[in-house]
């Protein structure tokens, strides 16, 4: 602390330019970089405001034509709100679940001892190895074989694709939660463990209370992967009521630089902009639940 | 005793309590219910085998959790069902797949692949007559043809099912009303559908087969392309089930079933029947296919050039860019730090689909906003994005600097605060200029922090099927003569997909399964080597 106040201090003393030497400069690369990562969100959200898709002699927000947003929030055949709708499902309720059967298996694996731990730690990492594009396959067959015997929970079903992305996301996240899950000293456990508390006590009131924030970070994560999902999404749904948004709105690529160009951008801005309010507002936890416990932000 | 006492009662975890028990009770009542409906449903539909492994499972599961103790399992129980059905069972399939030649050649077993070579090998009988057809509906609800013969202006009738509906001769005496021409108007006990109903007819109309006799094969039957004509078809070709023997009827070449590569094949000359197979076990040849089959190796060696390139060079100028961004930011004097540290992360927030599609409409090469605007010094020698090997593998490689600079970004920063005030204060004490503290002291620090970050970045961009697939789709696709597709900005992945789920040349899932597992193989030796070096990082810095 000490030395910044002294830093200050000669910074006021030294003018502009010595002012400018050890941070002016900052602002001039903060600027810089504040302009290439906007950009292209200012573009689309410049796209979305005009009426043919087509930017004016490339100027940006010199149309301000709010029609492509009215138009597909009412499109028969767009359907977006129920789109955004079947998204918010999909992605809310795997990013409870995933978050709550990680932290269930990470909590094995930090707190209790049993043999085949290790080799399941391992193998843990080596499943995730595999690329899942390639497993589409095999999920598609498993998916299709459900539909056979239960409907209910096979293709084009919500709950069929929750499955798999919980199958798919807990390899990761039980090995990043159990890198939190260690960070909590044993200590704390073992002397509720002597008061007498049972292990699901001690779960569910002491370990999962102290890492609420990064559960919470995590299923943030777990909820925009899921949200950006468009592979497997679009094996499984087949028909435009079932679409989540990445393959909804898809279709309005077909043919760029039409009405339809314009119209996705107002989609692309009305999908992100809740998540990215969310991410930035939470960017502090952020840092966090990326590193596993490894780097404390 | 006291300490055995002390073991059991730390593994059972203590006593439950009463809402404890009650809500297992409850949970898994409804698991043991919805296993239950399916195991009826399984049993309804004679599938006994997959019966009794779910309930076998079922009860493994009730008994995991109603014992006393055996806590890890309770813990891991969910996790592990789920991960082995959906994780390891898909890696193990794929496995298996990939000594198979499964593929839209060959899709099914045997008996599948036979009927689809008998539906789809059809000839009209020569000398045959003709018929001008109405699609009508029985009183039973069946859909069948009352058909105008041209030659000899008679009417038959019939359906799909010939012991209900078979075909024969209507006359007035069955309610058959006729115009002048002799042609049908009307007829007791059929509706005729309207154009609009014909259409609503499911499966189509188009694909009905009305035999005229008992056995569809030998006698043939009418079929439609129109709905308005249609003629007496037969099959292609005979089957004899005992010696597993086509023969085409046109010149009765023989072609028998060979078991080794999933074909109907000639012995004299090698023909095949048909491009429809079913599935066989084909060993190693999958994998030898991806080392010597010419239309592969060639594109391959690029291709995996490129993948290693794109892999390394995201993981380095995202590294880099985040790296240096966080060391100038790591510093409380600027003012509105914070509105930086936002807007930086922005494009991390934003939705990874969307930015794709978003990027493809500002590097469009006409109509894009970036060779119009900010390159729109360079007058009409545009650059083109998606044409060109050079700038699309550029693009490429921005886009995804784009999209992954702010997470760099942000785990730099955590790591940089978590070192310690006192070493660089310390080393700032001593003398040591701002330089040489990032360098001695930061960097090392930072490094073995983020080691096995940057590790799993570079297999996630190895693989990083979106960033490819959604921006340049592989292309541009600059050699026509390739019998599989292969781009100049295809990585390994992408190409795999398309060997996969290709349309033009047909999805072979056993080539593509090859290529996943030794993708699986390159990535995981790759990171466990890595891993082993970085913990001896970890222990040289400790």
């Amino acid at each position: 602390m000490t030395t910044i106040i002294l830093k200050h201090d000669k910074a006021k003393r030294g003018g502009a330019l010595r002012w400018f030497m050890q941070v002016g400069w900052k602002h001039l690369v903060g600027l810089f970089v504040i302009a290439f990562s906007t950009f292209p969100l200012l573009y689309i959200l410049s796209t979305s405001l005009t009426e043919t898709g087509n930017i004016e002699n490339y100027v940006l927000f010199r149309q301000f034509y709010l029609g492509n947003y009215t138009d597909l929030l009412k499109s028969p055949d767009y359907p977006f709100v129920i789109w955004m709708k079947n998204t918010l499902i999909l992605a809310g309720v795997t990013a409870v679940l995933s978050v709550f059967i990680s932290a269930l298996a990470a909590f094995a694996f930090s707190r209790l001892r049993f043999k085949g731990r290790r080799a399941g730690l391992l193998s843990l990492i080596a499943v995730q190895m595999f690329p899942s594009i390639l497993g589409l396959v095999a999920v598609y067959g498993i998916l299709s074989k459900i539909t056979d015997y239960v409907p209910a929970i096979g293709l084009g079903t919500k709950t069929g694709l929750i499955l798999v992305y919980l199958g798919g996301s807990l390899g990761g996240g039980t090995y990043l939660m159990y890198g939190f899950f260690n960070t909590i000293p044993k200590e704390l456990d073992e002397a509720a463990k002597i008061d007498g508390a049972t292990h699901t006590q001690i779960f569910f009131k002491i370990i999962l209370r102290l890492v609420a924030p990064v559960l919470a970070v995590m299923a943030l994560l777990s909820f925009i992967g899921t949200f950006g999902d468009y592979v497997l999404a679009s094996i499984v749904f087949n028909t435009n009521e079932q679409y989540t948004v990445a393959v909804g709105l898809q279709l309005l690529l077909a043919d760029p630089w039409t009405k339809n160009w314009a119209m996705f951008a107002a989609g692309a801005v009305m999908a992100s902009t809740p998540i990215v309010i969310l991410f930035v507002s939470l960017q502090k936890y952020i840092t966090n639940g990326l590193t596993g416990g490894a780097v404390k932000g | 005793m006291r300490t055995r006492n002390k073991n059991f009662e730390l593994h059972s975890g203590g006593t439950p309590s009463l809402r404890g028990t009650l809500a297992k009770i409850f949970i898994l009542g409804i698991v043991d219910a919805g296993v239950g409906f399916v195991l009826m449903i399984l049993i309804g539909k004679e599938k006994y085998g997959l019966a009794i492994f779910f309930g076998i499972v079922t009860i493994v599961v009730n008994w995991i959790y109603l014992r006393r103790g055996g806590l890890p399992a309770k813990y891991l129980a969910p996790g592990v069902l789920l991960l082995l059905a959906f994780q390891v069972y898909v890696v193990i399939f794929s496995g298996y797949i990939s000594f198979t030649n499964y593929g839209d050649a060959h899709n099914g077993n045997y008996a599948e692949a036979l009927d689809a070579i008998q539906q789809s090998a059809v000839e009209p009988i020569e000398g045959a007559s003709e018929y001008e057809i109405k699609v009508v509906r029985s009183d039973d609800g069946a859909v069948q043809f009352l058909a105008f013969d041209l030659a000899t202006n008679k009417i038959f009738m019939g359906g799909e099912n010939y012991s209900k509906h078979p075909w024969r001769e209507q006359t007035a005496a069955d309610g058959l009303v006729t115009d002048d021409s002799g042609y049908p108007t009307a007829l007791d006990g059929v509706t005729f559908l309207t154009d609009e109903e014909i259409t609503e007819v499911d499966p189509g109309v188009t694909t009905l087969k009305i035999p005229l006799g008992p056995d569809l094969k030998k006698d043939g039957f009418i079929a439609t392309a129109d709905a308005f004509f249609a003629q007496q078809n037969r099959f292609s070709f005979t089957y004899d089930e005992k010696t597993r023997v086509m023969t085409r009827v046109s010149d009765n070449k023989e072609f028998i079933a060979d078991e080794t590569v999933g074909y109907f094949k000639s012995a004299e000359d090698g023909e095949l029947l048909s491009g429809i197979g079913w599935q066989v076990r084909v060993g190693w040849s999958n994998y030898q296919k991806i080392f010597t089959d010419k239309n592969l190796r060639g594109p391959l060696g690029g291709i995996l050039i490129w993948t290693f390139f794109f892999a390394f060079a995201s993981v380095f100028s995202t590294f880099v860019a985040g790296l240096a961004l966080a060391l100038t930011f790591n510093d409380q004097r600027i003012r509105g730090l914070r509105i930086y540290r936002a807007i930086f992360i922005l494009p991390y927030a934003f939705p990874a689909f969307l930015s794709a599609y978003v990027w493809r409409g500002l590097l469009n090469t006409e109509n894009g906003f970036i060779n119009n605007t900010i390159l729109g010094f360079m007058g009409d020698n545009k650059i083109q994005w998606f044409e060109q090997q050079g700038a699309a593998r550029a693009a490429v490689l921005l886009v995804n600097l784009w999209l992954g600079f702010p997470y760099m970004f942000l785990i730099c920063t955590g790591a940089l605060q978590a070192i310690p005030n006192d070493l660089t204060e310390a080393a700032s004490i001593d003398g040591a200029s701002p330089w040489k503290i990032v360098k001695f002291i930061k960097l090392p620090l930072l490094l073995v922090s983020l080691a096995p970050l940057l590790i799993a970045s570079f297999a996630y961009n190895f693989n990083n099927f979106g960033a490819i697939y959604l921006l340049t789709g592989g292309g541009p696709f600059l050699d026509p003569t390739l019998k599989v597709e292969a781009g100049a900005t295809d990585i390994l992945i992408t190409f795999v997909y398309r060997i996969a789920f290709s349309r033009s040349v047909g999805a072979d899932y056993g080539l593509a399964s090859a290529f996943s597992v030794l993708i699986f193989l390159i990535i995981g030796s790759i990171s466990y080597f890595s891993f082993k070096r970085t913990r001896g990082l970890e222990e040289r810095a400790q």
